[in-house]
This record gives C-alpha cells, sequence and structure tokens, in this order.
C-alpha cells in the first residue's frame, strides 16, 4: 500500500442516529474510504466534515438604546469551524446603536472569512 | 418595527390567547383564518415571541418555512403575520383568573386590571423550567445555580454572564447550547454531567456545542453536593450505578462559581388547574381531543403547555389547528365529537391528542420511553408504520388517514412502538 493511511473519527448530525463515521485518507490528505454510514447523507456528511468543517456562527453584540441590551446576529454564510472563536473575538469590542432593522449588516466580512454580520432581529428604540 | 399595543381594552372577544409565544401567536393566526373577528393576546413580556427571542442559534424552522432560521427570526416572521392578521397584543399583561363562564380576569402594565368575556380561550403558557428543588441537589445555597434558559437570557437578551468557571448538569439541548454559547463568550465551561447513558439533547447539538469545542460530556453522572457561602465554590460529581443511584465512594470535587441546570420542562398550568380541566399525569397538560379542545367547551390548548415540544416548527402546526378549532367553535361549527381514545401502550410514554375521530386525517405526535432502531409504530390492529429508530429526546409524528380506520368498530387503540 502507497503511503501513510490515517484513520479519523466523525459523529453524523444528520439524525438522532448518530452514525460513527470513520474516514480514512492518505498522505496527500485524500479520502480513500468511508465507514459506518448507514445512509448517503452520513457519506456526505463525513466527507464534507473531514475535508471542510463549516459552521454558522450565532451570537450577539452590544446594543445601545434599544429595547434589550443586546443585539442577536448571524454570519451570512458558514464560516471553517476552526475560525468560530475568532469570529466572536472579532465581535467583542462592536456595539450598535438601536434602531436596528433584521438582516441589516453590522460589520463586513468579519476576521476576514468573507462572511457578514447580519441582525436576526428588529431592535426598536426603547 | 414590531408594535401592536391595543390603545384600549374591548369588553369581549371571539377569542383570548393566554400567552404570546409561538403556540400564542400560530393559534391567534389560525382563529383568524378560521374566522374569528376579535382576537386578543395577552403575553406578560414587553414584546410577544416567548423564548425565541433569546434563542439566537439556529435550526428553527426546517418544517414550516423550509429554512434553517435563527429563534428571534422565527419570532419576527411570526409576529409580522398575528399583525398583518388584525390581532391585538396586550404585552406586559397575563390572565390572572378565567372562570366558567369564560369571562377573564386580565392585569396589564397600562390598563390595570379589566374583566373580558371571551367566546373561545385558546390556552398557550408554555412551560417552565425545572430547578433544583425538583431533584433535591444536597448542599448550600449560594448564588451561581441557576437554570441554563435563565443563563440564556442574562446572555442573549440582558448582556450579562453568570460566572467564569461553568458546571453543567443535565444534557437537554438547552444545556448544550448554552455549554457553547458560553464558550464564545470566554466563559470557562467545565464539562456536562448526564446522569442518563445516553445523552438527551440532539446530535446536532452534541458535535456543534460539545465536540467542536472539547468540552467533556460525562453520562452515567450527577452533582451530589454543592458548596459555597455566598457565592457556589465547588460542586461534588458522582457516577451513578444501573439504578441512578450515585457511587459516593467514586465522587470528585470540581471547583466552579456557576452550575447550570439543563433538567427538563414542566407544562404551565396553573390556569389549567384553576379551571379544573382533565390533566394527563404523564404530560402534566390537559387532555385535548382531536381539534385541541380541553374537557371545558370552548377552551382549547397547544403548544408546551399541552406536552414539551422539542422542535418550535411542530408548536405552531399542532396550535395553528388549535386557534382553527376555536374559531370554529365561535362561528358554530362543531365537528362531531371523537369517538376513538388512543392508550399509550409498549414504549409509549403519552399520546397527543387523547383521542381521534375515525372520519377525519389527524396527526398525532408520541413519545416513546426507550431508544429502538429499526422498530414500527403499530396502532391497535388496524395500522402499523415502520420507522428507522425512535429516541426519547425526539418526538413521533404519525399520521392518521380515514381509511385506516374504514373498518375498526371499537371505541379504543392502544398504541405501541415495537422492534421489527
Amino acid at each position: 500500500m502507497a503511503g501513510e493511511e490515517r484513520v479519523f473519527h466523525y459523529l453524523c448530525i444528520d439524525c438522532p442516529l448518530g452514525c460513527r463515521l470513520e474516514v480514512t485518507d492518505d498522505e496527500a490528505k485524500a479520502i480513500v474510504e468511508i465507514r459506518g454510514f448507514t445512509c448517503k447523507k452520513g457519506k456526505v456528511y463525513g466527507a464534507q466534515e473531514h475535508t471542510d468543517p463549516r459552521r454558522m456562527v450565532t451570537t450577539t453584540v452590544a446594543a445601545e438604546g434599544g429595547v434589550v441590551a443586546r443585539l442577536p446576529v448571524r454570519t451570512s454564510a458558514s464560516v471553517p469551524r476552526d475560525r468560530v472563536l475568532e469570529v466572536c473575538r472579532a465581535l467583542s469590542g462592536v456595539t450598535v446603536a438601536a434602531p436596528v432593522a433584521i438582516g441589516q449588516v453590522i460589520v463586513t466580512d468579519v476576521a476576514n472569512t468573507g462572511a457578514d454580520i447580519v441582525a436576526t432581529r428588529d431592535l426598536p428604540v426603547a | 418595527m414590531i408594535t401592536g399595543r391595543p390603545s384600549h381594552i374591548a369588553g369581549s372577544y371571539d377569542l383570548v390567547v393566554s400567552g404570546g409565544g409561538p403556540a400564542g401567536m400560530a393559534a391567534a393566526i389560525g382563529a383568524r383564518k378560521a374566522g374569528a373577528g376579535k382576537v386578543l393576546i395577552a403575553d406578560r413580556e414587553s414584546q410577544a415571541g416567548g423564548i425565541l427571542w433569546q434563542c439566537i442559534h439556529t435550526g428553527f424552522g426546517l418544517h414550516h418555512f423550509k429554512e434553517d432560521l435563527t429563534g428571534p427570526e422565527y419570532a419576527q416572521r411570526y409576529l409580522e403575520q398575528v399583525l398583518d392578521n388584525g390581532i391585538d397584543i396586550l404585552s406586559d399583561a397575563l390572565v390572572a383568573d378565567i372562570d366558567r363562564g369564560r369571562r377573564i380576569k386580565l392585569m396589564s402594565a397600562d390598563h390595570g386590571i379589566h374583566v373580558v368575556e371571551a367566546r373561545s380561550v385558546v390556552l398557550a403558557m408554555g412551560s417552565r423550567e425545572r430547578t433544583r428543588g425538583a431533584i433535591r441537589i444536597p448542599g448550600d445555597r449560594p448564588s451561581g445555580v441557576l437554570t441554563a434558559g435563565l443563563a440564556q437570557k442574562f446572555v442573549n437578551i440582558k448582556g450579562y454572564l453568570p460566572g467564569r468557571r461553568v458546571v453543567i448538569l443535565g444534557s437537554g439541548d438547552i444545556g448544550l447550547i448554552m455549554a457553547r454559547r458560553l464558550t464564545l463568550e470566554g466563559v470557562e465551561v467545565e464539562g456536562v454531567y448526564e446522569i442518563m447513558p445516553h445523552a438527551n439533547g440532539l446530535t446536532r447539538n452534541v458535535v456543534q456545542c460539545l465536540h467542536d469545542f472539547d468540552i467533556p460530556l460525562h453520562l452515567s453522572h450527577t452533582v451530589v453536593h454543592i458548596e459555597g457561602r455566598e457565592r457556589l465554590r465547588k460542586v461534588t460529581v458522582a457516577p451513578v450505578d444501573d439504578d441512578l443511584e450515585p457511587v459516593m465512594a467514586k465522587c470528585r470535587d470540581i471547583p466552579c462559581d456557576t452550575l447550570l441546570l439543563s433538567i427538563g420542562l414542566i407544562p404551565e398550568n396553573e390556569l389549567s388547574r384553576q379551571l379544573n380541566l382533565r390533566l394527563d399525569a404523564v404530560t402534566g397538560g390537559p387532555v385535548v381531543d382531536s381539534s385541541m379542545e380541553t374537557s371545558m367547551d370552548g377552551v382549547f390548548a397547544c403548544g408546551n403547555v399541552v406536552h414539551i415540544h422539542d422542535l418550535v416548527d411542530f408548536v405552531s402546526q399542532e396550535s395553528v389547528l388549535a386557534g382553527g378549532s376555536a374559531g370554529d367553535f365561535v362561528g358554530g361549527r362543531r365537528r362531531p365529537a371523537d369517538n376513538i381514545r388512543l392508550i399509550p401502550g409498549d414504549n409509549v410514554a403519552y399520546c397527543v391528542p387523547h383521542t381521534i375521530s375515525s372520519n377525519r386525517e389527524h396527526t398525532v405526535y408520541l413519545r416513546v420511553r426507550r431508544p429502538v432502531e429499526k422498530c414500527q409504530v403499530r396502532l391497535g390492529d388496524v395500522y402499523t408504520k415502520k420507522l428507522r429508530y425512535v429516541f426519547p429526546a425526539e418526538m413521533v409524528n404519525l399520521k392518521v388517514r380515514p381509511r385506516f380506520l374504514a373498518d375498526f368498530s371499537g371505541d379504543a387503540l392502544r398504541v405501541n412502538v415495537e422492534a421489527r
């Protein structure tokens, strides 16, 4: 067998069965085999999670003058999993002033991920 | 921007809804679509929407809107529909009392106390979190011990962090969500402890809230002692045996300043009890027929006040039905009474509704007691449906069609979930 094969373990999240997936790749990080899934979705999830795991980030930013003290926000697209904490840190100093409308962009290209930070509710003035 | 405060309270309404969360909002819309004229929602918060405002994560609306929405997005969409339908929302108000003549005592911050006549009522008060008292954890009574949902409100709405080093007891979805939420806010989450041998929340949350941040999940463990004078200083955890009894010889101390409890929800049924409604001992909510009517004429119920749901989409679906039935009741369109009782059988904790009719289509919700793979749900001898799996954490949804019951002449059906 050419090169060193490595096995990685993932838990499929597509349904409550939670299949334990085993993804084998070679030295060039190309997937050799995916095992442990019971449906096609598991296979797709295993490949995605192994090569490029991504997450939507939902958090809040400070708000002034609104009916509540925090504005809930989300990323406009999913970001690489290992950059989630960076995105949150980039928002720690952000304060918005009410009023804010749902869908309003609060930060563009947050932490150079290409994703924007968007308000997920209206925030009327108190 | 969303407003909708009525300038005055009328003397009578076609429908008064108690509670403006997802259940109450959907019920009000359902009633308007079924022809109810004047509809009032009484909600104790300053803005209707209920718990959704603080559930800032995604996972809402996948069934109902076919989109992956956050809680606030789901709430706002619904609230806009409520206002578009000409429904009054009385916020900062609550239903203090209902009598058997459906006279309702409202207590409002803006309008004081009012008694109004309601031709129909929907109970949509939702649920409360179980607290420390429900599981009687021994020890001191310091600050820093709170429910996961309260911590969620502090962090996401009020802008306070509940502590610096947190232990979470219970692996329900709110506990898992808060483990991630606090981590993102820079709080150290020492671990999640679950008395059962399996996680209670969705797999998605175990992976994305715990594994992503290397937060350990300790199954078959519980908190056995709480210590601290003013503020929590440490908790003691221990593994449990097969009877869920703590093995004290193996206990260990964990220094922390905060303990979050995610140990279940209880339907909020003070009003239902005042009305002497028939309650189900398992769900803790009212017994309802297939139109979501309680044991009292013209009083309907829906959402977590009836049984605890895991997805808001099904709350909305059930509540549109309850509201539609209230609208029909007001319009004098009474359906024939149900003729079949549903009896929870093997591995079924409960079924909602409690009765069905053989001449209409129904969605029956049920919850199992134990996980089973490759199983089937069996409705007496008239119908079986194969399922890949069932889990206590995930409600089972069963469509019952009139043709299943065409040849059935009995008055009760047992519902079983069994291995194939």
